[in-house]
């Protein structure tokens, strides 16, 4: 009987030697894997369970959008930014479309506004809701949670889809207006979504907020200071979450969210817990913003008569424009010589930035809240990546 | 906030700086201070320390590549012609030297206010494009110059992990300078279109595209 050879593998790596008596092992987080919500890699080096190095790498889902942005027209690149932030590709066009009115001065009518902030704080609804979802399951809390969360999400997109035609890849904004408008059944439909959704908070929270694992587990994990957190340009509910008060829909006061009443969250301590809390609070902000929004919006035209849309043409110069997208500043930074296209298109990607801190609040912790850690900030590969 | 009272502000503190303002003719009105390479570091921290801007917050650090651009200009030169002098109009083509630039946007959280615009520029696109790197003095672009080193180019002295970071290590050219050409090292998968026929086409023969 012949006898088979298997090539022999290693399966658990080996331990560094030339460290002397403390021996560090060096272990490669992702790229496959579930905790890192996408294609994303961390070069880990342990003391035993205690993290005492880490690196990021990305960039496995690079295509270079900026490049192919800058051989396309103005509204070429609209569909593509909904692929940045695939959660969020409303707040995604709404950055964009800022950064070109400011660029070429376009004023945007009544009614248009009033529908980037409905549909603008929905998202910001449903990227929170799956935010906790995905940080839970992080955790080891299986399903539940997550499911909980998609189950709401869904209701949104189903909005997003009857508005748009698309439940994720939207496209709903043009420069100077939206590209199309909501009907009254619509805005009764997304009414019920939102009278609803208070319900599924408290739900959730009685779930989760006084869980004892969850506060076990979050509690004084993955602590961020207050200024390292501004020096690192850390922004939305993770600067927040540490304290600072600095939320670019009250600061810019862009659109018309200064007709609105409604409240900053801020953290405490900065840990994971602390991004949790902010994060619900957010929701329950953004459905008292949405009250009042549905309650004001009156009928009108949706775009900006001036506008030529097609063959947009801007003048020479340039600007920086940035929303409070749910996962921090989103910026686009445009330079224009007057032809078709830009002559530089850059986006201000928050969840890379957020990103630079990673290391600090992960060393000294043990590997398992690595994951958490690393579930906090919010990440989505394909903005980081870009 | 103006451009020009914080101008004057860092000339009067940070000695020996060559400072300039890049006026921005669209409507954002987004105007920026061209800051001499060499002494950029202190302007930095100027920015960031001095009590009444306190710019803590460098949110957008990115490249742009302008490179060099044949300028065509139009002058009136004396010859002789057929004996009798004539003055004869003449196009004379000159190069002007192409260069590297990198933009920070900064914010202020203490303050509320922003943006500033800050502009770096290299001496030109090949061997002295070097900046000095700010990372020392706002975290926030130590990705964003990685970024920039990456994409353009630009070496960024003094920053302290300078690293490919979207593209692979090994790979050599920065491909979003504008004279970039795409390597002709991949597989085709032709399709239907001309263009991509035509290419794979090349690629097969050996020819360069």
């Amino acid at each position: 009987m012949a006898t088979t050879t298997y090539p022999t593998a290693h399966i658990t790596p080996k331990p560094s030697t030339d460290g002397g008596e403390d021996q560090f092992l060096e272990v490669s987080m992702g790229p496959q894997h579930p905790s890192t919500h996408g294609v994303f890699r961390m070069n880990v080096v342990l003391d035993g369970e205690r993290v005492v190095k880490l690196k990021p790498v990305f960039g496995y889902l690079h295509r270079n959008h900026e490049k192919i942005a800058e051989n396309e027209s103005y509204l070429g690149s609209m569909p593509y930014t909904d692929r940045l932030d695939y959660l969020c590709s409303i707040t995604n066009n709404w950055a964009y479309a800022l950064a070109v009115e400011k660029l070429a001065g376009i004023q945007v009518p009544e009614r248009a506004e009033y529908l980037r902030v409905i549909t603008g704080e929905l998202t910001r609804l449903q990227n929170h809701a799956c935010l906790i979802g995905f940080l839970m399951q992080d955790m080891g809390a299986s399903g539940t949670p997550l499911m909980y969360a998609f189950r709401e999400r869904e209701k949104i997109l189903d909005l997003f889809e009857s508005l748009t035609g698309a439940r994720m890849m939207c496209n709903y904004m043009r420069f100077g207006g939206c590209r199309v408008d909501a009907s009254a059944d619509w805005l009764q439909q997304a009414q019920k979504v939102m009278e609803a959704f208070p319900r599924f908070l408290d739900e959730y929270e009685r779930l989760l907020t006084e869980n004892e694992i969850l506060m076990a587990r979050t509690q004084g994990v993955g602590v961020l200071p207050r200024e390292l957190a501004v020096n690192a340009g850390i922004t939305g509910p993770m600067l927040r979450a540490s304290g600072i008060n600095y939320d670019i829909r009250k600061v810019d006061k862009y659109g018309i969210y200064d007709r609105f009443a409604f409240k900053v969250p801020l953290g405490e301590h900065g840990d994971v817990y602390d991004r949790y809390m902010i994060r619900v609070l957010e929701m329950r902000e953004s459905i008292r913003i949405l009250q009042q929004a549905m309650r004001e919006i009156s009928p009108g035209p949706i775009q900006d008569p001036k506008t030529k849309i097609r063959g947009f043409r801007p003048k020479a110069g340039e600007a920086y424009g940035r929303i409070e997208s749910p996962k921090g500043e989103l910026g686009f930074y445009l330079i224009s010589d007057g032809s078709p296209n830009p002559y530089r298109y850059r986006v201000r990607p928050p969840s890379l930035i957020n990103l630079t801190v990673l290391e600090e609040m992960c060393l000294g912790q043990n590997v398992a809240d690595v994951v958490i850690t690393l579930g906090s900030i919010d990440i989505v590969l394909g903005e980081v990546d870009r | 906030m103006n451009l020009e009272t914080i101008k004057s502000e860092i000339e009067a503190s940070v000695s020996g700086c060559r400072l300039e303002i890049i006026p921005n003719a669209s409507p954002s009105e987004q105007h920026s201070l061209l800051v001499d390479a060499a002494r950029a570091v202190a302007v930095a921290r100027f920015l960031r320390d001095a009590a009444h801007l306190r710019f803590d917050f460098c949110s957008n650090v990115t490249g742009v590549d302008w490179p060099s651009k044949e300028i065509s200009e139009k002058i009136k030169v004396k010859k002789i012609l057929d004996g009798v002098e004539q003055e004869v109009e003449e196009t004379r083509k000159t190069q002007s030297l192409g260069y590297l630039e990198a933009v920070y946007h900064l914010y202020s959280v203490e303050k509320k206010h922003g943006p500033f615009v800050l502009r770096l520029r290299t001496e030109d696109r090949e061997n002295r494009a070097h900046l000095p790197s700010l990372t020392p003095v706002w975290r926030s672009a130590e990705f964003q110059e990685r970024e920039i080193f990456d994409l353009f180019g630009i070496h960024f002295d003094g920053h302290p992990d300078l690293r490919r970071i979207l593209m692979w290590d090994e790979f050599e050219d920065h491909p979003m300078r504008r004279d970039y050409v795409e390597p002709n090292d991949y597989e085709y998968e032709p399709t239907a279109h001309d263009e991509v026929l035509q290419k794979a086409k090349q690629h097969q023969n050996g020819v360069g595209c």
